[in-house]
């Protein structure tokens, strides 16, 4: 690895620390500011007097605005979110990282089947470019698109767990069953689990088909169009062949960039659909702890979605720099 | 979401814009008139946009009932969960004293769903042409300023845009709507002032060419002030890509209009087709099968979303014309 890259990658990974730091205190601000008691980010009515002193000297919130802060970052920096409103004495952190799994498989399950599907899908829209199949195609994945995600969702529900009562319709299983998985691996080797997660990943998948599968195929064109496929064409390699081993590998890097900013996005909208679904991740976690005016919650999970978003738009990067050295060398350009 | 127009950004922007030589009014008008006579499905989507404002319009003359109010029937009871007409078994109504005209059936607590469907487009609209607004403005101002000025107030321009894309944007509508009251007007001030960033983005790139062009130097040299640079000379050039952004920002927002909505934190004085589709689900319209109820506000969102990829696409292969022969 040059030097370029290498001062890239230092150069990138500091202004994410940024980008982390003023979101951080944007979040701050809106959770101090705008409630009409500030202490209400953090303190319940329900609390009792020395649940309210131990907080007070947590977070500091008897202090100036400015101590607050320095107390805030660093309590941060130590992951303690507060404990949250609703089951007094359960720290927030605890509720999220019983959350993040869950998004996790759905996201990762949702996001392997939709690229597999677009990737294909976009190959085979290359190959077929001008066809009254492609031009079906590509307008049924644009209406996928514009269709919204929970609608897509209920139509499924009303179908699979309504009306043919083939697949359950929310959760992640019976309480019964739930109280078994003692460790995420009981859960993960569970049937039942997975049968839960057909739905959504499903929901999911519909959505998120759309941006690989266009991506794809305009980047198959784009490749198809370059010297070395039409070489390859007069030296006499099959269609086939030009199409599948050529083109479609230079034309996948893109889209592999494109699925790493898309955890980061997907994640962060993943809401809808763990409604839809009652799945407890961290989507609804989060509708539900602001429905609630459970502040330290509410904040708790903002903060984790942001600081997932940030790490996948870095690492989207850096993948997008060492895929086209070009960005490493002119961004070396920039920092000298 | 913004997933799309983040890459499209990144590999568009290597693409350069052809320009058009002529005024700047002139020049909009001409990107316009191509769109629409090459690309008969952006066509297709001004119609749906022109047909859903007259049903904005004209809501009250075609909506039957009061979408809010509860009907009741002769003995004063909520006609409620009714099918619609075409449905139901007949004389059923008359036996329990209502005339059954509901197109599109009532709700659990009597409302008219056809009513609903109808005021529904208001908030539609409403929202997605404030947002695209917004952000076509906010966007194109970022990306000349960012893109003319360079420097100090380009980094800090750039470096904003890039807390925007850390941003979640629906956990961060769900979380103003924990401190303001629920309004459909929460869904626009979060996309002004978080989607700038694509347009913004784009725009600063194609700024950075046009301003090495003869025409800047020549209006520099005669003495032409910066602000009149960017605005007068420069600017014209890049509004079909505002035009862009505007559109996709409209199906943008109806979307997440929708889905905030949907998640209940809208105001519950207006009807929103998001709102009717979380009142049949909370009220397991699932469960009892009513198509009837919720098929016909997605059906809605999907065509006025799909409305705005329309317009957006055919923009896209007359600003990029590369893209044309794909």
């Amino acid at each position: 690895m040059s030097r370029g890259i290498a001062n890239y990658i230092v150069g990138r990974f500091l202004q994410s620390v940024m980008v982390l730091w003023v979101i951080v205190t944007l979040l701050f601000l809106l959770f101090r500011l705008a409630p009409s008691n500030p202490m209400a980010s953090y303190i319940d009515t329900e609390f009792t007097k020395e649940q309210e002193q131990a907080l007070l000297a947590r977070f500091g919130l008897d202090r100036p605005l400015h101590e607050q802060y320095v107390i805030y970052l660093i309590n941060l920096l130590k992951l303690d979110l507060g404990d949250t409103f609703h089951y007094a004495g359960t720290s927030v952190i605890d509720i999220l990282r019983a959350d993040l799994p869950n998004t996790l498989y759905l996201t990762l399950c949702s996001l392997l089947l939709a690229y597999s599907v677009g990737v294909l899908g976009g190959i085979a829209m290359a190959a077929l470019r001008g066809s009254r199949i492609e031009r079906v195609g590509t307008t049924f994945t644009l209406m996928t698109r514009a269709a919204p995600q929970f609608w897509v969702g209920m139509l499924l529900l009303t179908f699979f767990a309504f009306q043919w009562k083939l697949l359950p319709s929310s959760g992640i299983g019976p309480a019964v069953v739930r109280y078994r998985w003692e460790t995420e691996w009981d859960k993960l080797l569970s049937p039942i689990f997975w049968r839960h997660m057909i739905l959504p990943t499903f929901t999911l998948a519909v959505y998120l088909h759309g941006l690989p599968l266009l991506l794809m195929r305009s980047n198959m064109l784009e490749v198809l169009d370059q010297d070395f496929i039409v070489m390859g064409r007069l030296a006499g390699y099959s269609e086939r062949r030009l199409m599948i081993q050529y083109a479609a590998r230079n034309a996948v890097l893109p889209v592999l960039t494109a699925l790493t900013l898309g955890i980061g996005y997907s994640i962060g909208g993943n809401v809808v659909i763990e409604t839809v679904f009652a799945w407890p991740g961290l989507g609804r976690t989060l509708v539900r702890a602001v429905q609630s005016a459970d502040y330290p919650l509410a904040q708790g999970a903002f903060f984790l979605i942001a600081l997932i978003i940030v790490i996948m738009n870095f690492i989207a990067d850096l993948l997008y720099s060492l895929l086209d050295p070009r960005v490493g060398a002119s961004a070396q350009a920039q920092i000298s | 979401m913004q997933q799309e127009a983040m890459v499209r950004g990144e590999l568009r922007g290597k693409k350069t814009v052809q320009f058009r030589q002529g005024s700047a009014l002139r020049q909009l008008w001409e990107t316009n008139l191509e769109v629409f006579q090459r690309d008969k499905l952006a066509l297709l989507g001004l119609f749906i946009f022109a047909f859903f404002t007259l049903v904005a319009v004209f809501a009250p003359l075609i909506a039957p009932n009061d979408p809010l109010t509860p009907l009741k029937d002769a003995n004063g009871d909520w006609i409620k969960d009714v099918v619609p007409y075409w449905m139901a078994v007949p004389g059923e109504d008359e036996a329990e004293g209502y005339v059954n005209t509901f197109h599109l059936g009532t709700t659990n607590i009597g409302r008219d769903i056809f009513s609903q469907l109808i005021y529904g487009s208001r908030a539609a609209l409403l929202v997605g042409f404030s947002a695209a607004i917004a952000v076509a403005v906010i966007g194109t101002v970022v990306g000349l300023l960012a893109g003319y000025y360079g420097g100090w107030i380009d980094t800090l321009l750039m470096r904003a845009a890039d807390v925007a894309f850390g941003i979640p944007f629906i956990p961060f509508i769900i979380v103003i709507s924990a401190f303001f009251d629920p309004s459909i007007w929460n869904v626009v001030v979060a996309m002004a002032v978080l989607l700038w960033r694509d347009s913004s983005r784009v725009i600063r790139s194609q700024v950075l060419v046009i301003k090495e062009q003869a025409f800047v130097s020549a209006a520099k040299v005669s003495g032409a002030s910066e602000l009149r640079i960017i605005f007068v000379y420069i600017a014209p050039s890049i509004l079909p890509l505002s035009f862009l952004y505007g559109t996709l920002a409209i199906a943008w927002a109806i979307l997440t209009e929708a889905s905030v909505s949907f998640l209940g934190f809208s105001d519950p004085d207006t009807i929103s087709w998001g709102y009717m589709l979380q009142d049949a689900f909370n009220s397991l319209a699932l469960s009892r099968e009513a198509f009837y109820w919720i098929v016909p506000p997605g059906l809605c969102i999907m065509l006025t979303v799909m409305a705005g990829f329309f317009i957006g696409r055919g923009y896209e292969e007359v600003l990029f014309p590369r893209l044309r022969r794909m």
